[in-house]
């Protein structure tokens, strides 16, 4: 215990050196919060705008249908896996889809859409898009013959709440699929692709008009969080109405979005190696200077029988104690800085908009999470770790005879 | 002599020295090698960008970006072609194009996509279609009803070469028109996203379909030379704007067709800087403790020096070499390793593969290839150079200031 205070005090022997290796320190563990939050605050909310408008953590699906999406390729029975999933702990909406590609005339203009079947109350459940409705109204129960479409996609079509559309498309069984729909909402979906070329109408409606026999495309779930959406996934596969379909979570819906997120953290993690790194060999002179001038004192101590192991001990505690109080410091004030912005983001400016084609808006937030904070900070206490036992791994080799004669 | 003293010590403590060369050494070297993977990356994403043919300058119809039918299009455009001709480059290749949606139609299968009139040999050097590797062939001058679609978009509908689809769109008197179309060729392209949306077919049927005339929806300019990315277009947009005030068009570089993509270019420059400074932070405490202890060390030298008469400002200067002397070595091997590691990749880069739809998702090629600009090279090993001699300061003056007095004491 009282090499631990000698270590403190060693550690001030020399004031000015030692709170500027704590200061290296402090920087890099800083730098490494802040950007590690911005991260993965970022990849969050790429993930939750699109889950949260429209893929939903989880949706059950025929087997290749993700592949390929042949109309033919149905959930022969959304009611019973409705009701299975119901009873899972962890869900909080369930609401069956139907989709088709149709082409849809305006009054003079005609485009390819996405027309999707929805049930206007479990739709809720499971997107944010009936919030997002800027002119007019959702879908509801028992509406026949109204869609609902995107702002992008009316000024497109060249028309607005109260028009006609005609959608021409190809059923479930291969024959025509015909109707007239009026407009009854206009939405702003944020995802400008989606916002480009979808419609929703009644999911009773996209039944009769493509021939569904009562099947569904998709049956999309909502778990309370993104963490528990693998488990709940994991449950679901095993229930005996989900036999022959599959269960996929956002990672296979988006695979896009997964590896992008993988490629930005490999190359954060390679850049903050590197970072560290050099820090690392910043503080290697101090170390190693902090031995070095003490080669007497180390001489003298083992001359009247301290054991060469027991200085190695002291030194690295004194190492330590610099590199932590540093650690302590970083995370601080990177913490810090990551609540300020996280309360008032960060404005990307023109940039924003190229990330606003993907849902996320043109401020980015970082959040603080458990691992943003600390694993930083704990990989510069290992790099630093080590670059500390090199030079306190020498006592043992020094000579006694000519420790005591160093200056 | 002083350049000599400050050179020699330096080396007066190797194994110091050579510490905080590494941490100069490795800082500089991954400065400039992540730099130019990164510009790599952008120059691959700007070339995809505009080899997706929106080319280096597009004329078009003022209302077509909003309304992309064949109601917004360019009356005459032969003659517009030969009136700019003379304000282009030579090397610059120009193509008439009618660009609309549409739907792809097989008996089991329809799906949405943008249907491009082209004329095939005009494209070569232009944009991507024009070189792209091509299974079965391009539809010849007077073939009528061939179509060239991409492998995606062929295995999306279950077809093969020679089977026939209908492609229906959107003609100029507003009724839908319909057509058949034999498949000529597949294609094959950066990004399978690329693949499902494009087909060709030939220019002057796609006027008949439509019934446009000689018309055409947009103009495409390809300019020679390589790094786009870097080379400002608005005075050649500008000239041809002037040269077409009497025409309905719009004249507009790439830059100006993907305006968030040039807003992300410059956010991305400023993010460099801001990790070149971030790096020399952190070399940055490194050099200054390393310098102190140095100085430090001396002091009964400085003392001793100081009371055989040399004048402070010139000890001042000493340690200021001596630093420099360290930012010049640990720079000079770090730009050699840089730039060998560059030159290295240069010949395969390096392959993404495996986050192919990642990668894909953001418009980057798949294998990225090493840029260096002489601005990222000169600004990283200028940030170090300077702001090194910055902190390089403090110790030197502290050398300056010892007194004969204080430091005859020391050991």
């Amino acid at each position: 215990m009282d090499d631990f205070f000698i270590a403190w005090r060693n550690v001030w022997r020399n004031p000015r050196r030692s709170i500027l290796t704590m200061l290296a320190v402090a920087f890099s563990a800083m730098l490494l919060v802040f950007m590690l939050s911005f991260q993965f605050g970022s990849y969050e909310d790429m993930i939750n705008a699109s889950v949260k408008l429209n893929t939903g953590h989880l949706q059950v699906q025929a087997n290749g249908y993700i592949d390929k999406k042949e109309m033919r390729k149905v959930v022969p029975d959304p009611g019973a896996v409705i009701a299975a999933l119901e009873k899972l702990p962890g869900i909080t909406g369930i609401s069956p889809r139907g989709e088709a590609f149709a082409l849809a005339s305006g009054a003079g203009r005609t485009r390819g859409v996405m027309v999707m079947g929805v049930d206007p109350d479990r739709e809720k459940g499971v997107s944010i898009l009936p919030g997002q409705i800027r002119k007019g109204e959702y879908l509801k129960k028992g509406d026949h013959n109204v869609a609902v479409i995107g702002t992008l996609l009316a000024q497109r079509l060249h028309v607005g709440i109260g028009d006609e559309l005609t959608l021409l498309g190809q059923a479930r069984d291969g024959s025509v699929a015909a109707t007239i729909v009026t407009i009854k909402g206009i939405y702003r979906a944020g995802i400008d692709a989606f916002d480009r070329s979808t419609l929703q109408m009644p999911f009773i409606d996209f039944d009769e008009v493509f021939a569904m026999e009562g099947a569904a495309h998709s049956v999309v779930v909502a778990a309370d969080r993104l963490r528990t959406a693998g488990r709940i996934g994991k449950t679901a596969r095993a229930l005996p109405a989900l036999a022959g379909l599959s269960v996929l979570g956002w990672e296979e819906l988006m695979p896009g979005l997964k590896q992008s997120i993988q490629m930005d953290l490999v190359s954060g993690i390679i850049m903050y190696l590197i970072l560290i790194i050099v820090v690392a060999f910043s503080i290697l002179n101090t170390f190693l200077m902090a031995i070095f001038e003490r080669t007497r004192e180390f001489g003298v101590l083992m001359a009247i029988g301290t054991r060469p192991g027991r200085l190695v001990r002291m030194m690295l505690t004194e190492s330590m104690l610099m590199t932590s109080m540093g650690l302590g410091l970083g995370i601080l004030l990177g913490a810090g800085i990551t609540l300020f912005f996280s309360v008032y983001g960060i404005d990307l400016g023109g940039a924003g908009e190229m990330l606003a084609e993907f849902g996320i808006e043109g401020r980015l937030y970082p959040r603080l999470s458990f691992i943003s904070l600390f694993s930083g900070p704990l990989l510069v206490l290992v790099i630093t770790f080590f670059t500390a036992l090199y030079p306190a791994l020498r006592i043992p080799g020094l000579k006694l005879v000519e420790a005591l004669r160093a200056v | 002599m002083y350049t000599q003293l400050a050179w020699r010590n330096i080396w007066r403590n190797p194994r110091r020295t050579l510490i905080i060369l590494t941490a100069i050494f490795i800082g500089v070297a991954s400065m400039i090698f992540l730099a130019s993977l990164m510009r790599g990356m952008m120059e691959g994403m700007v070339d995809n960008a505009i080899d997706n043919l929106t080319g280096h300058i597009r004329i078009r119809h003022p209302d077509f970006r909003n309304d992309p039918s064949v109601e917004n299009r360019i009356p005459d455009p032969d003659s517009l072609i030969k009136e700019i001709k003379p304000l282009l480059p030579g090397g610059a290749r120009i193509v008439e194009r009618i660009l609309v949606d549409g739907v792809i139609n097989t008996s089991r299968e329809n799906a949405g996509v943008i249907m491009v009139g082209i004329e095939p040999e005009k494209e070569k050097n232009c944009s991507f279609i024009g070189d792209a590797p091509l299974e079965g062939q391009f539809f010849s001058d007077d073939d009528k009803n061939g179509i060239v679609i991409g492998r995606a978009l062929l295995e999306k509908l279950g077809t093969r070469i020679n089977r026939k689809v209908v492609l229906m769109s959107q003609r100029a008197d507003g009724e839908i028109a319909s057509r058949a179309f034999r498949i000529r060729g597949v294609y094959r392209s950066q990004m399978s996203d690329t693949e499902k949306t494009f087909v060709f077919v030939p220019l002057h049927t796609a006027r008949k379909m439509l019934m446009l005339g000689e018309d055409a929806t947009e103009i495409g300019i390809t300019l020679p030379g390589d790094r786009m990315a870097d080379t400002d277009l608005s005075p050649l947009t500008e000239s041809l704007s002037e040269r077409l005030t009497d025409r309905v068009v719009v004249v507009e570089d790439w830059r100006q067709m993907l305006p968030a993509m040039n807003a992300y270019l410059e956010m991305f420059d400023a993010f460099l800087y801001i990790w070149y400074l971030v790096v020399f932070v952190a070399m940055g405490f490194g050099i200054v403790n390393t310098v102190l202890m140095a100085v430090y060390e001396r002091m009964r030298e400085f003392g001793l020096l100081k009371a055989l008469g040399m004048r402070p400002i010139r000890i001042f200067w000493m340690v200021l070499r001596e630093t420099l002397f360290l930012l010049a070595v640990g720079m000079g091997m770090g730009n050699l390793v840089a730039l060998v590691g560059i030159h290295l990749l240069s010949g395969t880069g390096i392959d993404l593969t495996a986050f192919a739809k990642g990668v894909e998702m953001w418009g980057i090629s798949r294998v990225i290839l090493p840029v260096v600009t002489a601005g990222d090279f000169l600004t990283a090993n200028l940030t170090v150079l300077i702001l090194g001699l910055v902190v390089g300061i403090y110790p030197a003056i502290k050398a300056a200031r010892f007194t004969p007095v204080e430091t005859m004491r020391h050991v």
